[in-house]
């Protein structure tokens, strides 16, 4: 028998009038991992927030072991025994895993004074509990980020939390560091822990989830079992209509050698070759550290680099991402949040941001209605969900600040656009429309460069596969030839 | 509808209503501020410090900030008044004191890009660096415009009046009109916003933002280069300590007006306002006879009060 620790009854929620969460039921079960999904912009963020009150509800009911409740703060949730684990970690990193731990509640003697050697023995028992033999007086800083998850985990255990939210905890994990995480999930369980697991990797829910929640547009779906379902279904759950094919990849002309790079070496890449063609989709993967993004950073200017690289056979200086502008290569960023969009301005000024001069008359005036007109253009275009032009950008979902950022690096014109794993925490619909988009450039002659660390994605939808392994490249594969476990051998540095 | 939407965006302008609140206030207190002579007085000293603010506005907006602007100011109007006493035409006087500052913005823009130091240490530098050149250059006496003719049309920039208004009162409105204008009708101003809020998203897009930063502290300077043009035509002399302290007025005016310390998020409108509530403060307190002991611990309190308001209305949720 299921036993809810957490049930949300009816919940509501406006802001401004606007009705983004509708009568929204969800339970959280004692000692099972419910995942809770749906598109961006579905609620899921808004649902949780409500849960760990950072936003009030507007209308319904919160139940705590049958019990109502109201949580009007985060203390007052953290001191119910909620804990939620944010996908960008809240961690310190100038300060140790002990202190990072004990934040806010470092244990003390009468007269204040911090006792240390009992919050690093503490910190130690609930390191170790997750099996994680890192010392507690070690930099958080120092730890790769699949520990720095663990840590966030055991602090929260450490805080005695009873429900612990997980909010695409496994996007910035390796595979090993993956099975990790959700051996420790498991065993959470058992210890009767509950756990609402967020994360748009449908195999994932498969592997560790016992129910699944699918939110749709504010408004609950349906709750059910993972017995009961599969992964076409909750795909069709969360986007309201079949999903004929998942990667549609088309055929296009290929012509000659359009960039070309010979011996590229810097701190983080070492002699690095290989060549792009018109019209051609690259696929880049590998493991982390394998400096995927630090190649093509290069590439784009941001790291300085020796080596050589032609476009069109003409041997070119990149030294800023203006030089690499000027010939015709456009790079959308991994991280959004810190280099591809900036939240403060609105739609049309990030669209226009990177060709601002195309916009610019005497005395550098920006003509505003033509920028406005091509800024509509391209939402349009690229079906940007926004009220308008004028919407800042901080307010749209992943998917459309995705877009957004897109949009920005297509306005330059690009002949090469390199882009730095697309659909990281974009939800299927959008990923969909991504893939098609990709496709679009394609057939417009573009020649494109995916990095994607989701293999069924760079087998989708490239023509070739070139893999990375600690800064080398380590094998081009033809689409026809690759296949997930050859991929993963060339990405651990092994000869195929 | 459209009264109730007016009356909606006046309530959101937290600095405006401190501003009328303020003014009613005193008003009420005593009849000879509003009077049509001691409104224009008030526009007159605030000038100075909006014209600073202006340039100050810049800097923060980008997530800097600007030191030095009284150490321009007292150093460029010390040249300033040492060329009018010899006689320079005051056209030239105004164009190489306004390129003076410049050259110092650029400079504190050079230590922030190239030189990698923080703006706050960059230009705290160079406040007493520029200090101590003024105290040596003038061997801490005021120098005086002199008693020329030059001197006399100099005057006229402090002092003087087109129709019933003070000169230097058109001179800020047209700083105001300018600043506006570029920074959101123009490339640089948009790249401003930019690099304030975003720095590397900024770079990313092709965008040198060095190229912003020198650019924003030249303006800076200049800013603070037209406001000794100013302080020193009205006194006739420019004093060794004059603008000692300004760069505090001109912050509150900015952080009173709206703008984010942290880049990004302002408006000139904003720092209109803000010196003009500052420009009140001082005025109504005079009038008021307070001792100037007692008006610091006044604007202090009035500054906290008002920054507190716009910080509540950013937090609701």
């Amino acid at each position: 028998m299921k036993y809810a620790v957490i049930s949300m009854k009816h919940i509501t929620k406006e802001f401004s009038g606007i009705t983004v969460l509708k009568n929204v039921d969800f339970n959280i079960y004692q000692g099972r991992v419910m995942a809770l999904m749906g598109e961006n912009g579905a609620g899921k963020s808004t649902l949780m927030k409500i849960l760990t009150g950072v936003y009030l509800k507007t209308e319904g009911e919160i139940h705590l072991n049958n019990e109502p409740v109201s949580f009007v703060d985060v203390r007052s949730s953290q001191h119910a025994g909620i804990a939620l684990i944010h996908q960008e970690l809240n961690l310190v990193k100038d300060l140790s895993i002990g202190e990072n731990m004990f934040l806010g509640r470092e244990p003390v003697s009468g007269n204040g004074r911090i006792l240390w050697s009992k919050l690093f023995n503490d910190s130690k028992y609930w390191l170790e509990k997750l099996g994680l033999n890192e010392n507690p007086r070690e930099l958080v800083k120092n730890i790769s980020v699949g520990k720095q998850q663990l840590v966030e985990i055991a602090k929260a255990l450490s805080a005695d939390a009873k429900v612990i939210i997980m909010d695409e905890p496994t996007g910035a994990l390796t595979p090993s560091e993956t099975e990790k995480l959700f051996q420790v999930v498991n065993n959470l369980k058992t210890e009767g822990k509950s756990i609402v697991y967020i994360s748009h990797r449908l195999h994932e829910i498969f592997e560790v989830c016992d129910d699944v929640t699918v939110l749709r547009d504010g408004e609950l779906v349906s709750e059910k079992p993972i017995e009961e379902l599969n992964e076409d279904m909750i795909i069709e759950m969360m986007v309201g209509r079949k999903l004929s094919e998942q990667y549609p990849r088309i055929e296009t002309e290929i012509g000659d050698d359009i960039l070309k790079v010979e011996n590229l070496s810097n701190q983080f890449v070492k002699n690095a070759s290989f060549t792009l063609k018109k019209g051609e989709t690259l696929g880049v993967t590998g493991l982390m550290g394998s400096s995927r993004t630090e190649l093509m950073r290069s590439i784009y200017g941001i790291y300085p680099h020796h080596g050589e690289i032609y476009i069109k056979g003409e041997k070119v200086r990149i030294k800023s991402p203006k030089d690499a502008l000027n010939l015709g290569i456009a790079y959308v960023t991994e991280d959004r949040k810190t280099n591809g969009i900036i939240g403060e301005m609105d739609v049309r000024e990030n669209i226009t941001l990177s060709s601002l001069k195309k916009f610019t008359g005497l005395m550098g005036v920006v003509h505003k209605g033509r920028e406005e007109k091509t800024a509509h253009k391209y939402i349009q275009k690229m079906s940007v969900k926004a009220s308008g032009t004028k919407q800042l950008v901080r307010y749209l979902s992943g998917g459309n600040q995705q877009k957004v950022s897109i949009a920005k690096n297509l306005i330059s014109e690009p002949e090469i656009l390199i882009l730095d794993e697309p659909t990281r925490g974009v939800d299927v619909g959008a990923r969909k429309e991504i893939y098609d988009l990709i496709n679009t450039f394609k057939a417009e002659g573009m020649s494109i460069i995916v990095i994607s660390s989701d293999i069924p994605e760079i087998l989708g939808i490239c023509d070739r596969i070139m893999v990375m392994h600690e800064g080398g490249i380590s094998g081009f594969l033809e689409q026809k030839d690759a296949s997930q476990e050859v991929i993963m051998t060339l990405a651990v540095g092994k000869d195929v | 509808m459209t009264m109730n939407k007016f009356i909606n965006k006046l309530l959101k302008n937290k600095p405006l209503i401190v501003l009328i609140i303020t003014s009613v206030v005193v008003s009420v207190l005593n009849p000879r501020f509003s009077t049509w002579g001691n409104i224009l007085t008030i526009l007159r000293q605030t000038s100075i410090n909006a014209v600073i603010a202006t340039g100050m506005t810049f800097a923060i907006l980008i997530g800097g900030i600007d030191l030095s602007v009284g150490s321009v100011l007292g150093f460029c109007g010390a040249i300033a008044a040492t060329m009018i006493a010899s006689g320079t035409n005051v056209f030239i006087v105004v164009i190489t004191a306004l390129l003076l500052g410049t050259a110092i913005g650029f400079l504190n823009g050079t230590l922030v890009t190239a030189g990698r130091l923080q703006p706050f240490i960059a230009t705290l530098g160079t406040v007493t660096l520029l200090r101590g050149i003024i105290m040596v250059f003038t061997q801490g006496r005021p120098v005086s415009t002199g008693n020329t003719d030059a001197s006399a049309f100099f005057g006229k920039i402090g002092g003087g009046f087109i129709g019933p208004i003070p000169v230097p009162v058109y001179i800020m409105l047209l700083v105001f009109i300018a600043a506006y204008y570029i920074l959101n009708h123009t490339r640089i101003g948009r790249y401003v916003y930019a690099s304030g809020s975003n720095e590397e998203a900024t770079i990313y897009s092709g965008i040198n933002t060095n190229k912003v930063k020198l650019f924003v502290y030249s303006v800076s300077g200049m800013m603070a280069a037209l406001a000794g043009i100013l302080v020193t035509a009205r006194l006739g002399s420019a004093q060794p300590n004059a603008g000692v302290g300004y760069e505090l007025d001109a912050i509150a005016a900015v952080v009173l007006g709206g703008t984010s310390m942290a880049g990004g998020i302002g408006t000139i409108a904003g720092t209109a306002i803000g010196a003009l509530i500052i420009g009140v403060l001082n005025n109504a307190l005079n009038l008021m006879q307070v001792s100037s002991y007692y008006q610091d611990v006044a604007k202090g309190i009035v500054i906290l009060i008002a920054v507190l308001l716009d910080r509540k209305q950013k937090l609701l949720r």
